[in-house]
C-alpha cells in the first residue's frame, strides 16, 4: 500500500514539471509582446524597457523559463500586472470561495446523483429509468452558464426568492474569518447568536451550486444506474436474494457498497472538473473566486496572473486527481495488485 | 440505397450498423435532430426571415409572436429566428472542424505511438498525460488566450485540447489490433509500415474513435459556446449561440426570449449528437455488447 502511494508521489513530479513548462511555454511563446499588450499602444519605448526588464522578458528564453522555475520551487508566482499584488495572495484570498462552491456542487451532485442512480437501477426500463436517463441526458447537453443565468431569471427576477450573485448581503457588516462563509456564518451565529449570515451566505449559494453541480449530477447518476445493474447481476446478489433477504437490504447493503466503487472516481474526476467549470458559473454568478478573477486577468491580458493562476488550478487538478486514485486503491484492493 | 441492399448477401459492418442503429429509438431521434440542424445551417439563407445582423431599432426587444417576429427581436432589433438559424450553420461548424482537428492529429499520433512502440511511444505518452493533467476547459481558455480572440481560434483549441483523448483512444486499440495474423500476413506480402498502419489497421480501431467524436461535435459545440461567452469566441456581431447568450445578460429582467432561445438551441443541438453517440456506443463497443 505504501509502495504504491510511494510510486505515484514520484509519478506526481515529472507530471507537476510537465505542466509548469507547458503552461510557461505556452504563454512565452504567444505572439506579440507581453509588455506591449499589456501596456497599450500608448506606451513609449522606456516604459516597454522597464516592463520588460520587470518581467525578465529581456533574457533569453532558457534563462527565463530557469527563473520561472526557481521562483515556483519557491511557491512564488511573481506580481500582477494589474493589481501589483503578490499572485501567491491573490490567489489564496479567492480559492477558498471557489473551494467552497465546488464543495457544495458536489454534494448535491453526488447525493442527488446517487440517489437517482440507484432508483433507476432498481425501476430498470419504468417511466422513473426512463425519465431520470431522459434527464440526465439533458443535463449534460446543457451550456452551465445558460443554466446559470435562466436560474436568475426564474428564482431572482421572477419569484424574487434568491440573490443574483455575491456571496454574501452587501449591507451587512461582514468580515470573514475563514473565508469559507457558511462555516463563518456558524461562527458567527454561535458567537454573536446572529443567524443572518449563515442565512444570506446559505441564499447566495443555492443558485450556483445548482448551476454547478447539474453536470456531475447527470455523469454520477448515469454512472452509478450502470455500475448498479453490472452488481446487480452478480452471483453473490443472486445468492443473498434466493437466500430471502429483503430486496431493499440487498440493494442498499450488499450491492451499493460494490457499486460505488466506479461512482467514488468519477466524484473524484468532476471535482476536478468543476474547478475549471467555475470559472463560467462564477462569471455568470459574481462570484469572487478564482475562475473569475482568471476571467477578469485573460481580460486585461495580465499574462502572470493568468499564468499563475492556471498552473495552480493545474496543479490542484493533479493533486485531486492523485488523492482518488489513492483512495480508490484504498478500497478496492484489486488495483493495488496490479 | 435499398437496392443496395437486395443485390448484396452479406451486410457490409456499415450496414449492420445502419441496421442496428434503426431499432434503438434514442439513437434515431438523435439523428434526426442532427438531420434537422443540418439542414437549417446548409439552408440558412432560404429558411431565415430576415437578415440576421440587421438592427430595427425601433423594433427592439419584441416579444415573440408579434409584429412578425416569431421568436422576436434582440436588444437590437435583430430578427431571433434569422439569428438562431444562421447560428446553427456557427455551431455545426465548429463542432466538425475541431472534431475534425482532434481526429486527424489523434489518428496519426496514437496509431503512429503504438505502431512503432517503444521510446518514441514514451515519450508521446508522457507528452499527453501532460495534457491531460490539465482541466479540459483550462487547456482551451489558455491556447484562445494566447492565439487571441476569435471563433477560427476557439476552433483550433477545442480541437487541439481534444487531441491527447483521441491519441490515447486510438492508440490503446492500434495496440490490441497490430499483432493480429491478418497484419502479419499483410506484412508478410510485402506491405510497407504506412500502409500497414493506415490501411490495414486503422480502419478496424475505427468504433471507439466514432462513438467519441460523434460525442465530441456535442462538447465542441458546448465549449465553444462557453468560449464565446466568456469574449474568447465568436465576436459581436456573429450570430453565435454562446455569444447571443453573452449579450443578452443584461436583459434578464425584462426580456426572457433572448436569454432562453439561444441555450435552447444549444441544448438542442448537442443533446442530438449525445443521443446518437450514445447510441452508436450500445451498437460499436463491444464491450457494451451482451
Amino acid at each position: 500500500m505504501l509502495k504504491h502511494i510511494f510510486k505515484r508521489l514520484l509519478l506526481l513530479i515529472p507530471t507537476l514539471f510537465g505542466v509548469i513548462t507547458l503552461v510557461f511555454f505556452m504563454i512565452a511563446l504567444a505572439p506579440g509582446d507581453p509588455a506591449r499588450v499589456m501596456l497599450g499602444e500608448r506606451a513609449n519605448a522606456q516604459q516597454l524597457e522597464q516592463l520588460r526588464e520587470e518581467l525578465g522578458l529581456d533574457k533569453p528564453l532558457i534563462q527565463q523559463y530557469g527563473l520561472y522555475l526557481s521562483r515556483i520551487v519557491r511557491l512564488d508566482l511573481g506580481k500582477s500586472i494589474t493589481s501589483g499584488q503578490q499572485i501567491k495572495d491573490e490567489i489564496s484570498e479567492r480559492f477558498p470561495a471557489t473551494i467552497e462552491l465546488a464543495i457544495w456542487a458536489m454534494i448535491f451532485a453526488s447525493t442527488i446523483g446517487i440517489i437517482v442512480g440507484v432508483t433507476s437501477a432498481r425501476k430498470r426500463n419504468s417511466w422513473i429509468d426512463y425519465t431520470a436517463m431522459g434527464g440526465s441526458l439533458v443535463g449534460v447537453s446543457m451550456p452551465v452558464f445558460w443554466l446559470g443565468l435562466v436560474l436568475i431569471m426564474i428564482f431572482s427576477v421572477w419569484l424574487d426568492l434568491l440573490p443574483t450573485g455575491g456571496r454574501m448581503n452587501v449591507r451587512y457588516y461582514f468580515q470573514p474569518i475563514t473565508n469559507f462563509y457558511i462555516l463563518d456564518g456558524i461562527i458567527l451565529w454561535i458567537r454573536e447568536g446572529n443567524s443572518q449570515y449563515l442565512v444570506s451566505a446559505f441564499q447566495h449559494l443555492i443558485l450556483p451550486t445548482i448551476a454547478l453541480g447539474t453536470i456531475p449530477l447527470a455523469i454520477i447518476a448515469r454512472t452509478t444506474r450502470s455500475s448498479m445493474l453490472e452488481v446487480l447481476q452478480q452471483d453473490y446478489i443472486k445468492t443473498a436474494r434466493s437466500a430471502g433477504i429483503k430486496e431493499r437490504r440487498v440493494v442498499f447493503r450488499y450491492a451499493l457498497k460494490n457499486a460505488l466503487l466506479p461512482v467514488i472516481t468519477i466524484i473524484g474526476l468532476q471535482f476536478g472538473l468543476l474547478l475549471s467549470g467555475a470559472i463560467l458559473t462564477e462569471t455568470v454568478f459574481s462570484w469572487p473566486g478564482i475562475g473569475k478573477w482568471i476571467y477578469v486577468a485573460i481580460g486585461a491580458r495580465d499574462y502572470p496572473a493568468v499564468q499563475g493562476g492556471i498552473i495552480f488550478i493545474s496543479v490542484f487538478f493533479v493533486l485531486i486527481n492523485l488523492v482518488v486514485d489513492i483512495l480508490y486503491s484504498v478500497i478496492n484492493p484489486k488495483i493495488r495488485m496490479q | 440505397m435499398e437496392q443496395e441492399l437486395l443485390e448484396i448477401k452479406e451486410p457490409t459492418p456499415l450496414q449492420e450498423t445502419w441496421y442496428n442503429l434503426k431499432k434503438n429509438k434514442g439513437a434515431m431521434t438523435g439523428l434526426v435532430i442532427i438531420v434537422l440542424f443540418v439542414l437549417m445551417a446548409i439552408f440558412a439563407p432560404l429558411l431565415a426571415p430576415h437578415d440576421p445582423v440587421e438592427q430595427v431599432i425601433e423594433l427592439r426587444k419584441t416579444p415573440p409572436f408579434t409584429g412578425g417576429y416569431i421568436l422576436g427581436t434582440d436588444d437590437l432589433g435583430r430578427d431571433m429566428l434569422s439569428r438562431l438559424i444562421y447560428g446553427a450553420r456557427i455551431s455545426m461548424s465548429i463542432g466538425v472542424v475541431s472534431v475534425g482537428i482532434s481526429l486527424v492529429l489523434g489518428l496519426i499520433i496514437g496509431v503512429v505511438s503504438a505502431y512503432f512502440g517503444g521510446i518514441l511511444d514514451k515519450i508521446i505518452m508522457r507528452i499527453i498525460d501532460i495534457m491531460l493533467a490539465f482541466p479540459y476547459i483550462l487547456l482551451t481558455i489558455v491556447i484562445v488566450a494566447i492565439l487571441g480572440p476569435s471563433l477560427v481560434n476557439a476552433m483550433v483549441a477545442i480541437g487541439i485540447s481534444q487531441v491527447p483523448r483521441y491519441a490515447r483512444l486510438v492508440r490503446a486499440s492500434v495496440l490490441a489490433e497490430k499483432e493480429n495474423d491478418y497484419v502479419l500476413a499483410e506484412r508478410a506480402l510485402g506491405a510497407g509500415n504506412m500502409e500497414l498502419m493506415f490501411k490495414t489497421i486503422l480502419p478496424n480501431c475505427l468504433s471507439a474513435t466514432i462513438v467519441q467524436s460523434t460525442l465530441g461535435v456535442g462538447e465542441a459545440i458546448l465549449s465553444s459556446a462557453g468560449l464565446s461567452f466568456l469574449g474568447l469566441g465568436a465576436q459581436p456581431p456573429t450570430p453565435e449561440w454562446g455569444l447571443m447568450i453573452a449579450s443578452s445578460k443584461e436583459f434578464i429582467t425584462n426580456a426572457w426570449w433572448i436569454v432562453t432561445l439561444p441555450g435552447i438551441a444549444i441544448l438542442l443541438a448537442v443533446l442530438g449528437f449525445n443521443l446518437l453517440g450514445d447510441g452508436l456506443r450500445d451498437i460499436l463497443d463491444p464491450k457494451m455488447r451482451s
